[in-house]
């Protein structure tokens, strides 16, 4: 089944995120295929390569880095919300006039026609969030 | 349940709106999908429940809170050919509010009712 994703909840305060990782990675583990996992709400805050976790604690960025990296997974972070929350690419730090970016590997910003366009490609769209 | 008309896949997708307007950006951020994904001519549906039904209420004055007072959004709702709104009988009642409270027409849809209409969806976004 193709099925696209929508985490809505940043990390660490939320767990919507962490289980939106584990239902992708058992969904590829079983052979579905994940079109796309978009970022939305403060959910565009698992995007930032800045963060720094405890070094006993699980790194979600870096998760969702590997696991797209892995899986070739298309992982959105909605502009409009990024750009309220202060998540950047180069693209956009230069075009805001700002003095850095802060996209993690894996990830790209792009706009809520993502959103709609995966809930019209994939078989199901999965929401995670409050 | 989705539809094929010519080389357009016309899905129908249902927003459903849980939040109070304002004390969290849910509901700001979700009108904001229905305004982008209006521009890809699915079959949209807005669904109100639980304190989502005060997005709709007249009268919002936000002026004391710096936000935006967004509920004149919903009436330009119609000019992106975004008609059907449904508003839960329950949720209403609760909160002591009447169909004549709110800023739009809409259907007042009783809970089960609601849960039939969320069955007939492709695509539900719940915010």
């Amino acid at each position: 089944m193709k099925l696209g994703i929508l985490v809505n909840e940043g990390p660490y305060t939320h767990q919507a995120s962490d289980t939106a990782y584990h239902f992708v990675k058992a969904a590829l583990a079983k052979g579905h295929e994940i079109y796309r996992v978009f970022f939305y709400h403060d959910g565009v805050n698992n995007g930032t390569r800045l963060t720094v976790p405890p070094q006993d604690e699980r790194n979600i960025v870096k998760r969702w880095s590997e696991l797209a990296a892995q899986h070739k997974l298309d992982l959105v972070v909605c502009i409009a919300a990024a750009q309220r929350r202060g998540l950047m690419d180069a693209a956009e730090a230069k075009r805001n006039g700002k003095d850095a970016n802060n996209i993690a590997p894996g990830f790209r910003i792009s706009g809520l026609g993502q959103l709609i366009e995966a809930g019209i490609q994939a078989d199901r769209l999965v929401v995670f969030g409050d | 349940m989705a539809e094929q008309t010519g080389e357009a896949v016309v899905k129908k997708f249902l927003y459903v709106n849980r939040k109070a307007p304002y004390g969290t950006i849910y509901a700001l951020e979700s009108l904001e999908v229905v305004l982008i994904g209006a521009a890809f001519e699915q079959d949209v549906s807005l669904a109100f429940m639980g304190d989502g039904v005060y997005q709709l209420t007249k009268g919002q004055d936000t002026r004391g809170l710096e936000m935006k007072n967004f509920s004149p959004t919903f009436r330009a709702l119609e000019d992106y050919d975004v008609t059907k709104l449904y508003v839960e009988q329950e949720a209403l009642q609760a909160r002591g509010l009447t169909e004549a409270d709110l800023v739009v027409p809409v259907e007042v849809v009783s809970a089960q009712r609601m849960a039939e209409i969320m069955e007939n969806q492709d695509v539900i976004l719940s915010f």
